[in-house]
């Protein structure tokens, strides 16, 4: 019998997560059971990968598991990170909202690195042209209204390099 | 395989199991039996799919500021230089990602390590190997947590 799933308030990696981490970064085994390929690999038992799995899950240690789809091979070869000066009062706010629109996969406040750079929010936005991007960044200047305080977006050109996280296990 | 020669359920597969992958002993059979076919289907077009590089894997995605340290970095390369200086900036392991730009600061890159210490090594070492301003530009906060990606087929 499996133990209950149960939510841990603690967001930190154990030893063991960590080597359930470093297992599966490159993806799951593509077999008929692969958590027990990957328990019998660690010396575990099934139930427990799966267990630490849901919890690292629950704990957003793990953002989702899942086909990752290589947006560039599948015709999204359009990739603009839109950054924006946003008042730091509101940067949160903004954040928030700014987030929460669908087409927008990440949305991170950094810091500013006056004069270089004096953008606080960053917005990525996908699309199949660079037309379909600016659409995007335009409804989101809308959402931002007097709070865009300034704003730019940064095409990508060349992907120089790109590996999933590497981590010790 | 290409993205023109895809059919419903290749669609569906990339629509549905970008999140919520089944985490039972039998996360394949799982999916076929939502999208009405059988396990070696769902297995064979996976691995069809991840050979045609359309798709880099299955499995999970780790919120990268909790599996260890890490920033976004960014240098204003002279463009007679980009070429070497993004080799040497893709020759640490540290960086995981390294994206070329169309602006003044035109390369950025993330450097991940498993403590902050070497992360700002890092950084510091491209700085005086580059003789180049590397901006440490670190996560202060997420608003957006990635569920994945419609892809609007039509």
């Amino acid at each position: 019998m499996s133990a209950p799933l149960t939510a841990s308030a603690d967001p930190a990696l154990d030893p063991l997560d960590r080597r359930i981490v470093a297992a599966t970064q490159a993806g799951l085994p593509l077999t008929a059971r692969p958590y027990h390929a990957l328990a019998e690999r660690l010396g575990l038992q099934p139930g427990d990968v799966m267990r630490r799995m849901v919890r690292m899950l629950e704990t957003g240690a793990i953002r989702r598991i899942g086909a990752v789809p290589n947006h560039y091979a599948l015709g999204w070869t359009a990739n603009g990170m839109s950054v924006w000066d946003v008042p730091d009062k509101h940067v949160d706010e903004a954040g928030r909202m700014v987030g929460g629109l669908e087409f927008v996969s990440h949305c991170y406040r950094r810091p500013r690195r006056l004069p270089q750079w004096p953008y606080n929010l960053f917005a990525m936005v996908h699309g199949r042209s660079r037309a379909e991007v600016a659409d995007k960044v335009a409804r989101i200047a809308a959402v931002l209204g007097d709070w865009d305080g300034g704003h730019d977006v940064l095409y990508s050109t060349k992907i120089l390099k790109k590996t999933g996280l590497r981590i010790a296990g | 395989m290409n993205v023109a020669q895809f059919g419903v359920l290749e669609k569906d597969l990339l629509d549905d199991f970008q999140r919520d992958f089944p985490l039972v002993p039998r996360p394949y059979r799982a999916i076929a039996e939502r999208l009405g076919c059988d396990e070696d289907t769902v297995l064979e077009l996976l691995c069809q799919m991840i050979k045609a590089g359309l798709i880099t894997r299955i499995g999970p995605v780790f919120a990268p500021h909790r599996a260890g340290a890490s920033t976004l970095a960014a240098v204003a390369v002279p463009e007679d230089r980009l070429e070497s200086v993004a080799a040497l900036v893709s020759g640490y392991d540290e960086v995981n990602h390294n994206y070329e730009r169309e602006h003044r600061i035109n390369l950025w890159f993330v450097v991940c390590a498993p403590a902050a210490e070497r992360v700002a090594e890092v950084l510091r070492d491209i700085a005086a190997r580059t003789g180049l301003e590397v901006l440490d530009l670190p996560l202060e906060q997420a608003f957006h947590i990635d569920l994945g990606f419609p892809l609007q087929w039509s």
